[in-house]
């Protein structure tokens, strides 16, 4: 049951974590696994880059060029960027506001799995006759007349990881409302906790219309339903809505706890508490509210209507209020702060001008006659990876070198962060600032190569030349990973020395039930008053010591996500092989056979007993 | 914790107190059952009567909504303290779903 280093074989350490609840492992698997899917997104991305690399290239074809947009497209936002998000939180939440573990970590696991098996699932296309084609929109008109089974695997793998993203939502919104310590209130909740809280309000908001859509993409697809074919009655703008109702929450799910860990980032190394901390708090939830009233300007051009066109154009741009007040308390905390230049910060502050660049361009596009002219242009990839990798990509570097101590208890290289930070900045910059000329200069988006002299040439090469800076950056962070790990340097409680909020405050490293005693808050920034007041033990304590009550670990969330990934090998081949409804059968009798253990076996879990917390093992089995 | 089973011997009082409660709670159930049921009698009888369906599909869906309050207030206890987050995150969905439709009613799809 301990979560502290003995010496196990590899067998019952791989056993521990496909079993485990615990949300730390959880944590580290997100993060596995989200970067893996992270490198595989951007071999992708280098492939798109060598393809438009000259005119009249034909490294790849156009074919095979539509599925690498497509997987590089999803994979980056549904299999990298948001498990890895996932990974922070459940490193980050639990202990930031004083909990032993999440509301439901079975259910944690449960999430974990089923955005496993969607990934892998999606991923299998590769080896089974072609990957999804229609762009990471998937727009119907386009996706219901695709060949082959690319777009299956899309519905269904999304399906799949969709309901896992949609449980581990839910998760972290119990945990946050029911699961803070004695004095933790919702004023003194850090700055990554309340975006989590937040994004976790959208995630179930915004995913059902997806599970809708989709649901309706698979019945066209493979059971011979027609929601999106206009022939027989169906409507294929309908896709294109609930993609979308879905689509613009999903990227301020995205963004919010980014904006979270540059949050906890600029307080921490400015050593300043967090500027105009109430502020951050209203303009979050309301970035969060406004995400759902701006969809259709993504659709400008499907013919709306100039109403609802400049309605949502104007709904649009309120966003840039909530966002802005972010920008200036950021730089307001670093303001007259004793600031220190660490890794993170780095990112931190790398990414206001970039993200702001990105916003900018936002506004721009939000003018719906302008949209008529970009759209659908190089200048709209430059304007979302300016937003996704200047915002959502420099977070998550951020917060793998921020929170990588609290995680693994030893610290990553800071001259080799510094490299990657650098390698990965510039390259960012020279990859995609030109983009946005290229789409002036009329550089149509998704097309897999362009004739020469229309003046595309120059500006091409030069993106695909900053592309290879920013691989080259993740090459140092992937040495510098191992490194770290090869070493072993255990660097113990608070390493960054400036620890503000109460995860840093728990020895290191963290035992396997969290908190000995739950802490007392006494307000925001914990750990900082503590330190400021002298106290060693860095908390003050709400409890006496007492039997600590501990989930047990389970294989059926493994199993039960195993029977929908084998369930969605017979939707996708119904109608084809004979044996298509037996496996759908068959997957779904395994899913609904691992519920029905978990409903009607009692697991009670176990207690760790005072008497065992006291001796100097600390609960240690 | 675990350990130490703590008893409590209700005095007359607090029976008293709880058992009112408790009458009172059964009181509002079983009225509210009764609404229920007539609400849905309402429903059948206009299908039935054969008014036009101008009237009748605006006023089941009213009569729907009325239901799902008090399903939600009186057999799911919304009413009772401590669901003051879940009647907030109820309340902003339901506000969102609306804000929604209300946009493909009126400025979408014309």
């Amino acid at each position: 049951m301990s979560s502290i280093a003995q010496k196990k074989g590899f067998g019952a350490t791989l056993w521990d974590y496909l079993t485990t609840v615990d949300h730390k492992k959880i944590a580290i698997l997100y993060l596995i696994t989200g970067g893996f899917f992270f490198i595989v997104g951007g071999i992708e991305a280098m492939l798109i880059r060598i393809q438009l690399l000259k005119p009249d290239n034909d490294f790849v074809a156009a074919g095979l060029y539509n599925e690498i947009i497509t997987m590089h497209g999803t994979t980056m936002i549904f299999l990298a960027a948001m498990p890895l998000l996932f990974g922070f939180m459940n490193a980050a939440v639990p202990l930031q506001i004083g909990a032993r573990d999440v509301a439901f970590p079975f259910l944690n696991s449960l999430g974990f799995w089923m955005f496993f098996f969607g990934g892998i699932f999606l991923n299998l296309s590769w080896f089974l006759g072609g990957a999804p084609d229609a762009g990471w929109t998937s727009y119907a008109s386009l996706a219901i007349s695709s060949p082959g089974h690319g777009i299956d695997f899309y519905a269904l793998g999304l399906q799949i990881s969709g309901g896992g993203t949609l449980i581990a939502g839910i998760n972290f919104l119990v945990t946050i409302i029911n699961m803070r310590a004695p004095g933790m209130t919702y004023m003194r909740m850090p700055l990554f906790t309340w975006t989590t809280f937040v994004a976790s309000a959208l995630i179930l908001f915004a995913f059902p219309p997806l599970t809708v859509g989709l649901f309706l993409m698979i019945f066209d697809r493979m059971f011979g339903a027609n929601f999106f074919d206009h022939t027989m009655g169906g409507n294929t703008i309908i896709w294109e809505h609930l993609f979308w109702i879905f689509g613009h929450p999903e990227v301020y799910i995205l963004i919010l706890p980014a904006f979270g860990i540059f949050s906890e980032i600029f307080s921490t190394f400015s050593r300043k508490r967090l500027f105009g901390y109430s502020a951050m708090v209203f303009a979050t939830v309301l970035i969060g509210f406004l995400g759902f009233m701006v969809w259709a300007h993504h659709m400008f051009t499907t013919g709306m209507g100039a109403t609802a066109n400049a309605i949502f154009a104007v709904a649009t741009m309120a966003i840039a209020v909530p966002t802005g007040v972010k920008i200036f308390n950021w730089l307001l905390t670093m303001w007259g702060g004793s600031i220190k230049f660490t890794t993170p910060m780095l990112y931190a502050v790398g990414f206001i001008p970039s993200f702001v660049a990105g916003g900018v361009t936002g506004v721009m596009q939000a003018s719906a006659p302008l949209d008529y002219q970009l759209h659908d242009s190089y200048f709209i990839v430059a304007h979302f990876h300016y937003v996704i990798v200047g915002g959502v990509v420099l977070g998550l570097l951020a917060g793998l070198h921020y929170y990588w101590p609290l995680m693994f208890n030893t610290m990553l290289n800071e001259a080799m962060g510094k490299i990657t930070f650098w390698l990965f900045f510039l390259g960012f910059h020279l990859t995609f600032f030109i983009q946005h000329f290229l789409g002036l200069l009329g550089m149509p988006r998704r097309v897999f190569t362009y004739g020469e002299d229309q003046g595309w040439d120059l500006f091409n090469a030069i993106s695909s030349y900053g592309a290879i800076f920013m691989a080259a950056g993740v090459i140092v962070l992937v040495v510098n990973i191992v490194m770290t790990i090869a070493k072993n340097v255990p660097v113990g409680r608070d390493p960054w020395g400036d620890g503000r909020t109460l995860e840093w405050a728990i020895p290191q490293p963290v035992p396997f039930y969290n908190f000995k005693q739950i802490p007392l808050v006494r307000g925001l920034d914990t750990y900082w008053i503590e330190k400021q007041e002298g106290n060693v033990e860095g908390m003050t304590y709400a409890e006496p010591i007492g039997d600590i009550h501990m989930p047990n670990n389970s294989i059926i969330p493994f199993i039960m996500s195993l029977g929908l990934f084998v369930g969605a090998f017979g939707a996708l081949y119904n109608g084809e092989q004979p044996w298509a409804i037996p496996v759908l059968g068959l997957g779904l009798i395994i899913t609904f056979a691992a519920m029905a253990t978990r409903s009607l076996k009692d697991d009670l879990g176990y207690h760790i007993h005072k008497e065992d917390l006291l001796n100097e093992k600390g609960g240690k089995h | 914790m675990a350990h130490d089973v703590h008893t409590h011997v209700k005095s007359n009082i607090e029976f008293e107190y709880a058992r009112r409660r408790a009458a009172n709670e059964m009181r509002g159930q079983v009225t509210t059952f009764a609404i229920m049921i007539f609400l849905t009698l309402i429903a059948f009888t206009m299908v039935l009567a054969g008014f036009s369906a101008y009237l009748v599909i605006p006023f089941i869906l009213l009569l729907a909504a009325i239901q799902v309050v008090l399903q939600l207030y009186y057999f799911m206890h919304m009413s009772h303290k401590g669901h003051e987050t879940a009647s907030l995150f109820l309340y902003s969905g339901a506000l969102i779903a609306a804000i929604t439709v209300l946009t493909f009613l009126t400025i979408v799809w014309w």
